[in-house]
């Protein structure tokens, strides 16, 4: 089991020096984590790193490929609530 | 009674500035030891008055933070827009300290660079440190400085003396975690993230630490304060108390700068940014015998040139690869430069204005004349010398009989750009008319017809009869002038004390 990082990510490098295992790289288009070395911080952290500085929500999914920062968790703004807010920018 | 205004060094006595040192109620340096007022008499960012004259940059090499505001959006990257956390092009060390030498090869009035983010410099201590390491050994001439949200502060505090940096800025917005739940949702601290009261009081808690440490071992301290109104701006006269009692020498407190389209959290849930008025009466609240500081820009993490100004886009990676620099050169005529800066402050400084005479005349004749605030349009230098239609920000003066003092700064959008840029020009115009509400007169160097009439027709008087004059004097003259010609008897019917 692994730990992954999509297309959402900035590359803000915060995760890179993180992690106990060095499984994270810097890549074009975005930083990624080698599956191999990932150990989701096991023994090493009770949380998963990564996922814990990450200031994206979405960006880093877990080894069951969910969001490991769902919309809203890390903002406090409600999903709905963004979802309007950028509907009403984009029919300006 | 002598007038206190001419910006000789007997502005320490009494309210009134003029070139020599302001920016704050009163004189904001006065009250400092000749030491630290050394330090800062030519840092842009901390002087009213050098910023009119030196210009500073900021290098974006920290992109990591340990922290979330909820004024910040992480995912933001535009060219386009000024305001911290915002850059276009995030460099590395080598690349920060190429660039640094590029400009300031190129303008010979920098003084000073700073780190700023994108993220937290403080949060990058190797990024950050390696370019610092660089530049003070190519580049000792340049004022090094840094800005961090606290979190990380006490345990770099040793790391950051070993630098000669002696400038820091922190970002405190409030000292009650109930408050600061209401900022910040998280922090990471020992690898963990922590949420809520929790997080906003380790936060708290090392920001004051690093507070401490910094002032105990010589650094200076500003403290930047973001005001919110409805969450902080009663609270923030506490903080200004004590990171004053703690060291700090200067607290500057900014206006949240909220837009939904900037997906910010108070972007998206509405919440309001202070009125000109709200942040001038909080700014006068904190002052007190504190040093308040109200010409700040709220820079972008990769700005360049004079407070104002950027001129970032000149300076871009693949334009710096191409350019030749001979820093030793550079350097020897950025000497003469800060000189030549150096002959005409201090010759300022000594030659008492006609116009302030003329003001002290008012005074002494006993007449009662009304305070009045005028925009000016400057492109640095201290002098009133732009166009009207060119102005991307007006600087607000108070005249009255006792003196000229700077208020604060206004932002505008330029109307006057031409092409395909300008959108709807008369829209953008009114609304910059409606920016200077309040003010009586705007001094600029020329303007045009258009222009002109609006203004006049919104009860705001053009001039650009003092273009290339010091604003003070021009600003102190304009104000003379509506005197001898009887307009400042009488309360303005619309008039407004405050900026």
């Amino acid at each position: 089991m692994a730990y992954s990082i999509i297309e959402t990510c900035v590359n803000c490098w915060a995760c890179e020096p993180l992690c106990p295992s060095n499984a994270i790289f810097e890549d074009r288009p975005h930083f990624r984590i080698d599956a191999k070395k990932c150990t989701e911080c096991e023994g090493d952290h009770a949380d998963a790193q990564c996922a814990s500085i990450c200031p994206i929500e979405g960006a880093i999914l877990n080894g069951f490929g969910e969001e490991a920062n769902p919309p809203g968790s890390l903002t406090g703004i409600p999903p709905e609530r963004m979802q309007a807010a950028m509907a009403e920018i984009q029919a300006r | 009674m002598e007038l206190t205004v001419l910006g000789q060094e007997s502005t320490e006595q009494a309210g009134g500035c003029s070139s020599g040192s302001c920016g704050t109620t009163g004189d904001q340096m006065s009250h400092l030891p000749d030491e630290i007022r050394k330090k800062v008499e030519n840092h842009p960012c901390y002087s009213e008055e050098a910023h009119h004259h030196f210009a500073r940059m900021h290098v974006a090499v920290a992109p990591a933070c340990n922290i979330q505001c909820h004024y910040c959006n992480r995912k933001y990257d535009c060219s386009n827009e000024s305001r911290p956390g915002v850059v276009s092009e995030l460099l590395d060390p080598d690349q920060a300290v190429k660039k640094v030498m590029a400009v300031a090869a190129t303008i010979p009035q920098m003084t000073v660079l700073g780190i700023a983010g994108p993220g937290d410099p403080l949060a990058n201590p190797e990024r950050t440190f390696e370019t610092f390491r660089q530049l003070t050994e190519k580049a000792p001439d340049i004022k090094l400085c840094v800005s961090t949200n606290g979190l990380a502060l006490p345990a770099q505090v040793e790391e950051l003396s070993k630098h000669n940096i002696d400038h820091v800025t922190i970002t405190i917005n409030c000292v009650d975690p109930e408050i600061g739940a209401k900022i910040y949702p998280w922090v990471f601290w020992n690898n963990r993230r922590i949420k809520g009261k929790k997080g906003a009081k380790i936060l708290i808690e090392q920001q004051q630490k690093g507070l401490e440490m910094l002032t105990a071992k010589g650094i200076l301290v500003k403290v930047n304060s973001v005001m919110i109104p409805g969450v902080n701006d009663q609270h923030l006269k506490e903080v200004s108390r004590i990171v004053k009692e703690k060291g700090a020498f200067l607290h500057n407190v900014m206006p949240l700068i909220a837009e939904a389209e900037h997906g910010t959290f108070y972007g998206v849930m509405g919440q309001r940014g202070p009125t000109h008025d709200e942040l001038q009466v909080l700014q006068d609240d904190c002052s007190g015998d504190m040093n308040m500081m109200r010409h700040c820009r709220q820079c972008r993490a990769d700005a360049v040139g004079l407070l104002g100004e950027d001129r970032g886009e000149e300076f871009t990676m693949d334009k710096i690869e191409n350019m030749e620099i001979d820093y030793e050169a550079a350097m020897k005529s950025r000497a003469e430069v800060h000189a030549q800066i150096e002959r005409e402050r201090e010759a300022k400084r000594n030659t008492p204005s006609g116009a302030f005479v003329a003001l002290s005349d008012l005074k002494n004749s006993g007449r009662q004349t009304r305070p009045v605030l005028m925009a000016v349009a400057t492109s640095g230098g201290g002098l009133v010398n732009q166009h009207f239609g060119h102005a991307t920000e007006f600087l607000i003066y108070e005249a009255s009989s006792e003196d000229v003092r700077f208020i604060s700064h206004r932002k505008v959008e330029l109307y006057c750009s031409g092409g395909d840029t300008c959108g709807d020009a008369e829209t953008a115009l009114q609304k910059n008319i409606r920016t200077l509400e309040g003010c009586e007169a705007v001094l600029c160097s020329k303007i045009g017809y258009e222009p002109w009439s609006l203004l006049e027709d919104a009860g705001i008087q053009p001039n650009g009869e003092h273009a290339m004059e010091p604003i003070e004097d021009a600003v102190a003259a304009v104000y003379r002038e509506m005197a001898d010609a009887g307009l400042l008897d009488q309360p303005r019917h619309v008039a407004r004390a405050t900026a």
